[in-house]
């Protein structure tokens, strides 16, 4: 069973988001999608300044079997990214909600936190899977 | 075995196929030959080729191979093995093929070779995907090709490119001395280019100022993608050291490193890069690693940028390097060693001066640039091209490239070529035979 | 050892350059090479023994049985390496006038024909140099039929979920979106999500047939229906042609555009990776955009097609003749083949693989779709043992290159889990499809009593299981000195 915080905020295509509560929001990956990957072998990150929409791939993780887009879950500017991942990609697999984040965003439309599901939905969600 | 699986005839196995679609078998394909007539026939038809001495060049060349790089090359073990996917079982090609990728890094003197690519053509256009995926700080989708650059890999860059939103821009070349000049580069670059292209040496055989534009790139945030010829690079300065801070993405094709000219192929193109870009290149890479008790081996690695495991956002569709063709390159390379391929590549240089002063002496011939060239030039004539290369293949002289199509603007002109298989006979032989032609008045006008 | 560890200043092949250095002091100083290329200095005989060891370390079709279904892993015949390396052929430089050229000419006319008439295509040319650059330029030529047509509305492909990957990548290549199609658990297409998915926004369908999945599409015919219907067209991934050679062709069944894969169906040299060949066929709509070089025919003598002949051609994909003596090995092979022996590949590649299928099932080995009739491959899923036994497909697979056979496909298609796609090709006699059979029998058997023997397996091969996540983890790609 994969592990899934009820504090966060979880999107369909498996990442996961932290309230900072200051207008910002941290964003990773779950432990489910960190599972399904398998070791992690290189993190691309976008460079920070960038502004992108919801649902725009904003980084991508690779594993040797396969390359993933990680989405941004809101609409925002990329305050800052995880650069621990560039020498260690395996931080992510060992512990994807805390050393594991991957970016920081500056909200530009707060409201769309609400479009987020809550941990109890992602879990029904994952199982899916 | 019908019995194993449960039926009587083999027609049985095909019954899930609309019986109405069926064909009842390939008339139009001729009956079937023994080995023996077979053989026959393609001698036959080898013979039918003309067996002339080459003075042709324009990209790909003739070089001596020595007789155990196909001797190998066609053992079994290499020439019926697949791509090494279980690896364990594929040491030999991984290993060949890490010795390939670091013979090309050496040679080229860049930091990471992919697998190899189809050919320089091909390899070129997936440069050019490369430079536009890797340049994050461009986003006009410009790239500058001189007209220096041979004209088929312009086409094929065109053809593979042109349906990805990519625009090739051409730049002329300076007449006098038959390279590409900065201004011209300057003046066709606009606001945003994301990358130049620059030929070394040029498809006229002329030495472009690599310096000077690999610099100008870098200043005006292009990458610079190089197309060499990878003997010559082993006197000529390599892209990785070009301007301050070396080219950015280095390709060509391999021919002329072990590959017989075989009508055309299968030749490979080779593919390096600094280690920025390596996550952008297309094709196999093999990495050195080790296995559970330690030992060193080889596997293809970074294959989640592959199509079989990226499908719709792939680097690239490709699937298939030129294992074979890289496989003898690699042996070539062994067996030459550097000095081998120094020796080689400044005998062609040699030949072909020679042969331009032989030829360009006949009244009627001359240079047409004034650039320093490596092993191939181009000469104006008196009358067409095609007329005189013509007159020259009823003696058995494949004496060079006719340009007119590609190059109209230089009227009456060819591209011609000597390696290091040309003899001091041969080159006199094209001189008397050329001499003789020519003194024949042309039916033809002269050119203004 | 890599052959850079042997090497040794000053050591050479010497007989193989010439002996001095030329002068080259009439080019630039800055244009010259100052260092020495840090290429390995061995002697002949070091680099002879070193290759020929390596080569060793191989398996191959020559030293055993190959069953990667979708490879086609069938014989070599020699003789099409021989001749295709007659110096009248390897010696010839590809821009030599056609005049000149009329030996190679006509093989490379007689094999456009020869492939013309074998798939039931209006016309072919043999100008790709691989599968994917034959898919790149079918769906290239799609495109141009519909721009030719001011038919800019249509901006999807559509593949089925099982479709190799190449498929999806080559559409996105030339500026499609990919939407794809799912498989039904009988392996067919589901023709409703097909029906729901074409409009005009559909430039056309790739499908490979028989599938990936190694059975017959048995809707070939709505299918090609629904797609023209729309406004679309056909393509034909080539890669499973040696199932049906000489039984039904896909011009037949409807397709506008096919690639063959040369180094799969018509047996030249796969080499290690390469090279390939996926010359292009086209029903008549889509000849004027065939890629060059094409040859043409005229009185009895051969010439290459003229750019300005053909203006409404998709272009050139390399510099020369694509892979000319891939061609020349392929066309060889045709010949010798000829009616009877073409019509022949299926039938065995056929009959070969339905046996291994059903004694695979007798043997109580979980088949993917055991309703139907295999094609040239077929699919066994481990997904039972798996779970009951703790090891996984690629755990069978690594054993199975301990017992002396090249494992099948692992992991594709990825709709089935934990598979193995075995094609063991006509070339294979009776005893080593069993023999193959007994293996994996015996995997099993050792999974229960023996397991580690299979999870860490291979043991007996030149190295153990590779560590790839260190590989792409700390990128080791070249030596340096």
């Amino acid at each position: 069973m994969s592990e899934i915080p009820s504090e966060l905020k979880y999107t369909k295509s498996h990442e996961w988001v932290r309230d900072e509560n200051d207008g910002s929001v941290t964003v990773g990956i779950t432990d489910h999608a960190q599972a399904l990957l398998g070791d992690l072998v290189f993190v691309e990150l976008p460079e920070i300044g960038t502004e992108m929409s919801a649902e725009d791939a904003a980084c991508v993780v690779e594993s040797v079997k396969a390359a993933s887009d990680v989405y941004m879950p809101v609409s925002g500017e990329v305050i800052a990214v995880n650069e621990e991942l560039a020498d260690a990609p395996e931080t992510i697999n060992d512990s994807p909600y805390d050393d594991g984040w991957l970016i920081k965003i500056k909200l530009s439309n707060p409201d769309e936190l609400s479009d987020l599901m809550d941990a109890d939905s992602y879990e029904v969600e994952a199982a899916e899977d | 075995m019908l019995e194993a699986i449960g039926i009587t005839d083999t027609d049985a196995l095909f019954e899930e196929i609309p019986s109405h679609l069926r064909i009842s078998g390939l008339d139009g394909i001729p009956q079937g030959m023994t080995e023996m007539e077979i053989s026959r026939l393609m001698h036959q038809r080898a013979a039918q080729n003309n067996q002339a001495v080459c003075f042709l060049g324009a990209g790909a060349y003739e070089h001596h191979i020595p007789a155990a790089v196909w001797q190998l090359t066609t053992r079994g073990e290499f020439y019926t093995a697949y791509t090494p996917y279980q690896a364990e079982a594929s040491q030999g090609t991984l290993q060949l093929t890490y010795e390939y990728q670091s013979m090309m890094t050496a040679l080229t003197d860049m930091d990471v070779s992919n697998a190899s690519l189809y050919d320089g053509a091909s390899a070129l256009a997936e440069a050019i995907l490369m430079a536009v995926r890797g340049n994050r700080k461009s986003k006009s989708r410009k790239i500058l090709i001189p007209r220096t650059v041979h004209p088929a890999y312009r086409k094929t860059a065109d053809t593979i490119v042109s349906g990805q939103n990519i625009e090739l821009v051409e730049v002329d070349y300076d007449r006098a001395s038959g390279t590409v000049q900065l201004d011209a580069i300057e003046k066709a670059a606009g606001d945003d280019i994301t990358a130049v292209v620059i030929q070394q040496p040029s498809f006229f055989g002329t030495l472009e100022d690599v310096d000077t534009i690999t610099d100008w790139a870098h200043q005006n945030n292009a990458l610079v993608i190089s197309v060499t010829n990878p003997l010559s690079i082993a006197v000529l300065k390599p892209p990785g050291q070009w301007g301050d801070s070396g080219a950015d993405i280095a390709c060509g094709d391999g021919q002329p490193l072990g590959a017989p000219l075989s009508c055309g192929g299968p030749y490979y193109g080779f593919l390096c890069c600094t280690k920025a870009l390596v996550r952008q290149m297309p094709g196999r890479i093999v990495g050195r690693t080790t296995d559970v008790d330690g030992k060193e081996g080889f596997v293809l690695t970074l294959q989640a940028r592959e199509q079989h495991i990226r499908r719709s956002k792939a680097t690239s569709n490709i699937c298939t390097n030129q294992g074979l063709v890289i496989t003898a390159s690699t042996i070539h390379m062994a067996i030459l060693g550097p000095r081998g391929l120094e020796h080689t590549a400044a005998a062609c240089h040699a030949n072909t001066r020679e042969l331009v002063a032989q030829l360009s002496g006949i009244e009627g011939v001359s240079t047409a640039f004034s650039a320093p060239v490596f092993h191939e030039s181009v000469l104006l004539l008196d009358r067409p091209a095609d007329e005189v290369l013509d007159a020259l293949a009823e003696q058995d002289i494949l004496g060079g490239y006719d340009l007119a199509a590609d190059y109209p603007e230089l009227g009456h002109a060819m591209l011609v070529c000597a390696t290091e298989l040309r003899t001091e006979e041969e080159i006199v032989a094209y001189r008397t035979a050329l001499q003789a032609i020519l003194a024949v008045e042309t039916r033809h006008q002269e050119i203004a | 050892m890599l052959i850079h560890e042997h090497s040794q200043p000053g050591r050479r092949g010497a007989p193989q350059a010439p002996v001095d250095k030329a002068d080259l002091s009439d080019i630039p100083r800055h244009l010259l090479r100052q260092d020495r290329a840090g290429l390995p200095e061995v002697s002949e005989l070091q680099a002879v023994r070193h290759y020929t060891r390596l080569s060793k370390k191989n398996f191959s079709i020559d030293t055993h049985f190959y069953p990667l279904g979708s490879c086609t892993m069938k014989y070599n015949p020699r003789a099409c390496n021989t001749l295709a390396m007659l110096p009248g052929f390897l010696s010839r430089h590809p821009l030599t006038p056609d005049k000149y050229s009329q030996g190679f000419l006509v093989c490379m006319y007689e094999l456009q024909s020869m492939l013309c008439e074998a798939m039931g295509m209006a016309a072919f040319s043999l100008a790709p140099m691989a599968g994917a650059q034959g898919e790149f330029s079918g769906i290239k030529m799609i495109s141009a039929y519909h721009k030719a047509n001011n038919d800019d509305a249509r901006k999807e492909i559509l593949v089925p979920d099982a479709a190799h990957g190449t498929n999806p990548a080559t559409a996105t290549m030339c500026g499609y979106t990919v939407r794809e199609i799912p498989t039904l658990d009988n392996g067919d297409v589901d023709l409703d999500a097909l029906r729901q998915a074409t409009g005009p926004q559909t430039a056309g369908l790739m499908l490979t047939n028989p599938s990936t999945l190694g059975v017959f599409e048995r809707h070939i015919e709505s299918i090609a229906a629904i797609v023209h219907e729309a406004g679309g067209l056909l393509y034909y991934d080539g890669a499973n042609l040696n199932a049906i050679l000489g039984k039904i062709r896909p011009g037949d069944m409807g397709f506008d555009v096919i690639h063959t894969n040369l180094h799969k169906t018509f047996s030249t040299p796969h080499g290690g990776g390469g090279p390939g060949s996926g010359a292009v066929g086209v029903a008549e709509r889509l000849k004027p955009f065939l890629p060059l070089p094409m040859v043409a025919e005229n009185n009895g003598r051969y010439h290459c097609v003229a750019e300005q002949d053909a203006p409404h051609s998709i272009g050139y994909l390399s510099a020369f003749m694509g892979n000319a003596g891939v061609l020349l090995r392929a066309y060889i092979y045709m010949r010798m083949l000829g009616k009877a022996g073409m019509e022949r590949v299926a039938e065995f590649a056929t009959l070969n693989a339905n046996y291994m299928m059903a004694v695979a099932k007798r043997r109580g080995f979980q088949l993917a779709i055991p309703e139907r009739r295999a094609s040239h491959e077929f699919i066994i899923t481990l997904k039972k043992e798996a779970s009951e036994l703790h090891v996984t497909a690629m755990d069978f697979a690594k054993r199975l290159l301990d017992l002396g056979y090249h494992a099948p496909t692992t992991y594709f298609p990825l709709l089935v889990p934990e598979c193995l796609l075995i094609e063991p090709t006509e070339s294979e006699a009776k005893e080593a499809l069993d023999g193959f059979m007994d293996a994996l029998e015996q995997i099993r058997e050792e999974a229960k009593t023996d397991p580690e023997m299979v999870t860490t397996a291979p043991h007996t091969l030149p190295v153990k299981r590779l560590d790839e996540v260190s590989a792409a983890r700390n990128l080791d790609l070249a030596w340096k000195a």
